[in-house]
């Protein structure tokens, strides 16, 4: 990386508090390196979603914020949710249900990638690398709970994202496959050196990410 | 490579481009909706006071007063309006109120749901004919019993419709209002979640009906309130439905009113202006007397509530059995005037105790039919442009809520309410003298715009809750995916919430459909549609021609709404996830 010593790669968090009135939810200073994994735990109501929110930059007007987050060393603040180059995972898949597994992933391809043909080739291939070749055409109610969560992680990265969230995002899947769905997702963030932030209630998930733990009250 | 930094080449701080108008949008709604009625109040006090310079008013005064109540007519008016405002709204909510405590969540309730819900689709005068059609000496009950049962062989001298006392009136608009506030009611439920509240009540040893009314009511009834006020004052001043139902002589305040408008005698316009801020003053006292009786009857329920009386199950299994004929009889009077309607436009020869005519012909239709086509295209004109308008008003300010994170105020429900709880006749007149000066009078731009005022609370209701109701998280999905606000809502939202968007506009274009006082008086009588022809059609009394007419005002009214239904299941039939949705 050419110009690492002057910019600090990956996600940062400079003196980051989000408060509800008087409350204060989140506290957080820390970096996470491209590759790496901070895992966010805590009970339910103690804030994983705000901070994704703050993240996104859809954190409801009720709460106020302080401090800076940074990605790659761009501060976010001003920036709208689109431009921000983070990539999200829910629990909920969020497929677009009127749109084709294929348009699904043609939603997130960049417009930058041009010609028909080209887009999709693009496509057929991210289909490919998770075992769905042939499923363009496809209705995404008809697919399988697995199948879902490939297409929603191809879709997020065909947007080339710089940053990953999951919020609970393995929470729904069954013993056996969410393993799988899980190992598959913190491979190609290794692979594709994006710093990923998870929130989870859940230690399994925690345990395989086999990063740091930032625990909320 | 992703960790490739470049910050030159990050997307700049895109501002939001739309915010120009779209932070607008909530308050060019209001003067919309609420500057004709508004404006149209101003224009109907000036006169009622003298004040008209375009027919020589110059001087307030009291005069036109004078003559209203010079008119030996006036007390039994006023009398019939606030009686058949009341006992219509009362009935139709007591009713409401049984059938949803007596039924609600079983499966006789979905079939009064599913029989009622597209009557709310009828326009009120199409409604009103069918009735009069049923109920009339001449009408399909009387043959239906005659001569075997009633020994009449022509139609008996009685004055069932029209009749003094108001009843039929009351019976046409029960069956209009009765699903109208059960829709409302359904709405109110899903929001206030009364399973377990009457299932504690239940396992407290309450009976269904008393547990019901005990538990459940009171948090429906307040988010129902404004749509009961909107039905009192709308019985109150209702004028087609008074027109084909309502008595004659005197007629109720709202038509008389009507009359003045209309006649050919001009100095009759301050007389009628005056009568108009009587109606609104009536209106305003009905409320009042409601609000009275809403009070004391909280009261009662209290006391109720806290005696712990069980209710017994034995006595509540009639009041059920009554509620649901009762519900049946209103749902099925309609649908049964309609079929009336539909074979009187086919009749050829049908003579008095005849059940059916002696042949069905299309005769009329190639008679009237050439006849329908002005109106019908002024109709359908008038309904898309108002409800287009409508629909972009609505979306725009629910956009703006949404991007900009306004909250929607209780407050700005009761605005929608107002031009649904504001008599017509108070201020549709004062819109009328405003356009003139306009220079829009008596023509179709005037006509869209008096629509509007009543076809934007209706969109807005209908579409609010299910806009608001969509998961943020998909937009959180799309924008992280590099898409924009205009793009998600274009690309994602309105595809994903297409139903409930053309339902809303279904909707509106039922609602401009059904105007009879807007069209009539803001269009100087000079735009024709299906409900003003009909309705001119009811003195008449021919009933081959009105059954066209009430049957094509009844077409372009339901059209929409199966188009609402069919158009998603063929867009999206291959698309499991919005069929089911």
């Amino acid at each position: 990386m050419a110009d690492g010593n002057t910019i600090r790669p990956g996600l940062r968090f400079e003196k980051l508090t989000i408060s509800l009135g008087q409350t204060r939810l989140i506290s957080l200073d820390c970096t996470i390196a491209p590759g790496e994994v901070l895992t966010v735990m805590g009970p339910s109501g103690s804030g994983k979603s705000t901070l994704l929110a703050a993240i996104t930059g859809t954190l409801d007007p009720a709460f106020t914020m302080t401090g800076r987050i940074r990605l790659d060393g761009r501060d976010l603040s001003d920036l709208p949710t689109e431009a921000r180059q983070i990539g999200i995972l829910f629990q909920d898949e969020y497929l677009f249900p009127h749109l084709s597994v294929g348009a699904n992933l043609a939603f997130g391809l960049k417009p930058s990638l041009r010609g028909r043909a080209e887009r999709r080739a693009r496509i057929e291939a991210a289909l490919a690398e998770v075992g769905l070749a042939g499923f363009a055409d496809r209705d995404p109610a008809t697919l399988s709970g697995g199948q879902r969560a490939r297409v929603a992680l191809q879709r997020m990265l065909l947007s080339e994202p710089r940053a990953l969230l999951l919020d609970e995002a393995f929470s729904k899947l069954d013993t056996g496959l969410r393993a799988q769905i899980r190992a598959l997702v913190f491979e190609t963030a290794r692979n594709r050196a994006l710093p990923v932030l998870q929130v989870t209630h859940d230690h399994s998930d925690a345990e395989a990410a086999a990063g740091e733990i930032h625990a909320l009250a | 490579m992703p960790a490739d930094i470049s910050i030159a080449e990050s997307a700049p701080p895109r501002p939001a481009r739309r915010a120009r108008f779209l932070p607008w949008a909530p308050t060019l709604t209001l003067v919309v909706m609420l500057g004709p009625v508004l404006a149209g109040l101003a224009g109907t006090l000036a006169p009622a006071f003298g004040v008209m310079p375009a027919l020589g008013g110059t001087t307030p005064g009291l005069a036109p007063w004078q003559a209203l109540f010079d008119w030996p007519g006036l007390p039994r008016a006023v009398a019939l309006s606030l009686g058949v405002g009341f006992a219509a709204t009362a009935l139709s909510l007591a009713l409401v109120i049984l059938i949803c405590a007596g039924w609600a969540g079983t499966r006789p309730f979905g079939v009064i749901e599913r029989l009622l819900s597209p009557l709310l689709s009828v326009p009120h005068a199409a409604a009103a004919f069918g009735l009069a059609f049923l109920i009339a000496p001449s009408g399909w009950i009387a043959r239906a019993l005659s001569p075997w049962a009633t020994g009449w062989d022509r139609p008996p001298d009685l004055l069932i419709l029209q009749d003094p006392a108001g009843l039929s009136l009351i019976f046409g608009l029960v069956t209009k209002e009765v699903p109208f506030l059960l829709l409302m009611t359904l709405a109110a439920l899903t929001q206030t979640r009364p399973g377990p509240s009457l299932r504690i009540a239940q396992a407290l040893g309450y009976a269904r009906v008393t547990g019901w009314l005990k538990t459940v009511f009171p948090p429906v009834y307040r988010q129902i309130r404004l749509p009961v006020y909107a039905v009192l004052a709308f019985s109150m001043s209702v004028v087609d439905v008074a027109i084909i139902l309502g008595p004659n002589t005197p007629p109720t305040l709202a038509v008389q009113v009507v009359r003045w408008m209309n006649d050919p005698d001009l100095g009759l316009r301050f007389q009628a202006a005056a009568g108009a801020v009587l109606q609104l003053g009536l209106v305003l006292t009905g409320l009042a007397l409601w609000r009275l009786m809403e009070l004391a009857v909280a009261r009662i329920g209290r006391a109720w509530i806290a005696s712990g009386a069980r209710g017994r199950a034995s006595a509540e299994h009639a009041l059920r059995i009554a509620a649901l004929i009762l519900g049946a009889t209103a749902a099925l009077a309609v649908i049964a005037g309609l079929a009336c309607q539909a074979i009187w436009s086919l009749a050829g020869l049908w003579q008095f105790p005849d059940l059916l005519p002696d042949g069905l012909t299309l005769r009329n239709w190639q008679r009237f039919g050439p006849r329908l086509s002005g109106p019908a295209l002024e109709t359908g004109t008038i309904a898309a442009c108002s409800t287009c308008l409508a629909l972009l008003l609505t979306l725009a300010c629910l956009e703006a809520e949404h991007r900009h994170g306004l909250r929607p105020a209780t407050r700005a429900l009761w605005l929608l309410y107002i031009p649904l709880i504001v008599p017509q006749v108070a201020f549709l007149a004062g819109f009328q003298t405003f356009s003139i000066s306009a220079g829009i009078d008596g023509g179709r731009v005037a006509v869209i715009l008096a629509h509007l005022v009543f076809v934007l609370p209706y969109v807005f209701l209908a579409l609010a809750d299910p806009w608001r109701a969509w998961d943020r998280n998909q937009d959180t999905i799309a924008r992280a995916l590099g898409a924009g606000p205009d793009r998600v809502l274009w690309a994602v939202r309105l595809p994903m919430l297409l139903r409930p968007v053309l339902t809303a506009a279904a909707v509106g274009f039922a609602v401009s459909v059904g105007q009879y006082l807007p069209t009539l008086l803001v269009g100087a009588g000079r735009v024709p549609t299906l409900t003003t022809e009909a309705v001119a059609l009811a003195s008449g009394g021919d009933r081959r021609v009105i059954g066209v007419y009430a049957l094509a005002q009844m077409a372009a009214a339901f059209a929409p709404f199966a188009l609402a239904v069919l158009l998603p299941r063929l867009l999206w039939r291959n698309r499991k996830g919005l069929l089911d949705g």
